[in-house]
């Protein structure tokens, strides 16, 4: 569930919410999809809490492949 | 240099064809070292070599030109007849044919820029390829996790982009393929940086651009390897070359052009509040609808509470009860009505059997004759011999006798009976 992606969590919990408007549902499948949708809701803000702290370099192996080396931000910022 | 003027009346001066010519080539080129010269295209060709030829002319003359691989490989745009050209070169003798000839070394055209015409053909042609058709263009994840950016890595592009990701969008991850972004060889490396983030395959979208720059800083944006490679990606490019009045062929092509690097960073994800906003509002609504639902569903069986049924069951009840009285009061009356008929019947048969009944005809003064002892209906004298004993039986009562005479005469057969006794 944590390894879901952003944009189908957000898919999922926009249909849940046209579902539940829509009223249909028998009340107990309601409350299935609501605690489906508030989960679902969680594990899209945990996406966005999630704090990226560095830039990587995308260099490839004189083998083949490729690798990731940390990005030094600071020359970037050095030179125009 | 033979400069002597030689006259007929002087010794003869005859010059092998070789030594002529290379006296013209001489003059012919110190005179003209170098020189622009502006004329139209015509008998455009070129060699397997790569070496171009044709003649430049105007109205009255035509002046053959080469213009040598060397020279021409830094030619932005096509050559065709018909072209307006300025060309800066000087003029050779080509000694083999006795030509002279303009050799090229920069070309121009004349009026607009090499590198506007170079720009409008190549977009000319990457639109007949369907390379900016809008159907074709890739949609933009709606939130990118790994965001791949191709520019160089110093420079206020890099800067920029990471500034305004790390501010809006902290979660997402940043892979930068740093590449030259203007000069000898720099399109190229765009372009393989495009195909090597499609061949990682981590990236959800690309951000390809630099900084603000001339025209012929930004050319690489211009060139063909980098639309193809921008053209042929999986993932979905923004493009994001200069300012915002900058447009590149890659800008064409891209599935976004974003008017700056810094844009291209706000355009590529939408800001974590504005999402976290989104979120919060949809669950908004899933809690509002399932207290609406939760409401709604309490009502019914609040509804149904009061239903008449459920608060009177006597009164539903009663109802049956009167029912089935009713139904066993009207079978009762059935049943009386079928007995009444059957009895009916039954008396009927009684006096039929009454009327029919040998009993009833004894009582008009007839007598009926058993034979003893089997006691059998004695109808005939000639069932019966003198001295049997016979049975009478009368309406009231009956007696036995003895046959002691009989007539055997049909129409009047008579026993004559003596009796002994009296039953």
């Amino acid at each position: 569930m944590a390894e879901i992606k952003f944009e189908e969590a957000l898919k999922k919990l926009e249909k849940i919410v046209s579902d539940l408007e829509a009223g249909k549902l028998p009340l107990e499948e309601s409350l299935k999809k609501y605690e489906e949708g508030v989960r679902l809701a969680q594990s899209c803000s945990k996406i966005l809490d999630t704090a990226q702290k560095k830039v990587d370099v995308l260099t490839k192996k004189d083998a083949g492949g490729f690798e990731l080396k940390p990005f030094d931000e600071e020359s970037a910022s050095e030179k125009e | 240099m033979r400069k002597e003027n030689v006259g007929l009346k002087e010794e003869r001066r005859i010059y092998t064809v070789s030594d002529l010519t290379e006296d013209i080539k001489v003059l012919l080129e110190n005179t003209f070292p170098e020189a622009w010269v502006e004329g139209e295209v015509s008998n455009f060709t070129q060699s397997q070599a790569g070496h171009i030829y044709f003649s430049l002319k105007d109205a009255k003359s035509s002046l053959r030109c080469v213009f040598f691989k060397g020279a021409n490989s830094g030619l932005k745009f096509k050559l065709q007849d018909g072209q307006q050209l300025i060309a800066f070169g000087r003029i050779t003798l080509y000694a083999p044919s006795g030509q002279y000839q303009f050799n090229i070394q920069r070309l121009e055209p004349k009026g607009v820029g090499a590198l506007q015409i170079a720009f409008q053909q190549l977009k000319e042609k990457l639109q007949k390829e369907g390379f900016f058709d809008e159907a074709r263009k890739k949609k933009l994840p709606l939130l990118p996790l790994v965001v791949g950016v191709v520019t160089s890595p110093v420079g206020a592009a890099i800067r920029d982009i990471l500034n305004i990701l790390k501010r809006r969008a902290p979660f997402v991850k940043i892979i930068l393929i740093p590449v030259k972004v203007q000069g000898e060889g720099s399109a190229e490396e765009i372009a393989q940086a495009i195909q090597d983030f499609n061949k990682y395959k981590e990236a959800d979208v690309l951000i390809v651009g630099r900084g603000g720059g001339s025209m012929e800083d930004l050319w690489a944006f211009n060139e063909e390897p980098v639309a193809r490679a921008i053209y042929n990606s999986k993932i979905p490019v923004i493009s994001a070359v200069g300012h915002e009045i900058d447009w590149t062929i890659s800008d064409f092509t891209a599935d976004l052009r974003a008017p700056t690097p810094s844009a291209a960073a706000e355009l590529v994800v939408a800001g974590k509040e504005e999402l976290t906003r989104q979120i919060g509002h949809l669950l908004a609504v899933c809690a509002a609808s399932i207290a609406n639902k939760i409401k709604n569903s309490g009502k019914e069986l609040e509804r149904l509470r009061g239903a008449y049924v459920l608060k009177y069951p006597q009164n539903f009840i009663q109802v049956y009860v009167q029912r089935i009285d009713d139904y066993s009061r009207r079978q009762e009356q059935k049943i009386r009505h079928i007995v009444e008929i059957n009895r009916h019947r039954f008396v009927n048969s009684i006096e039929k059997l009454h009327v029919l009944s040998p009993l009833n005809i004894l009582s008009r003064g007839y007598s009926i004759t058993f034979k003893l002892p089997a006691l059998e209906v004695a109808s005939d004298a000639t069932e019966l011999e003198i001295g049997d004993k016979v049975e009478t039986r009368l309406n009231l009562g009956s007696f036995i006798s003895e046959v002691i005479s009989k007539s055997e005469k049909p129409a009047v057969g008579t026993a004559q009976c003596a009796v002994p006794t009296k039953k």
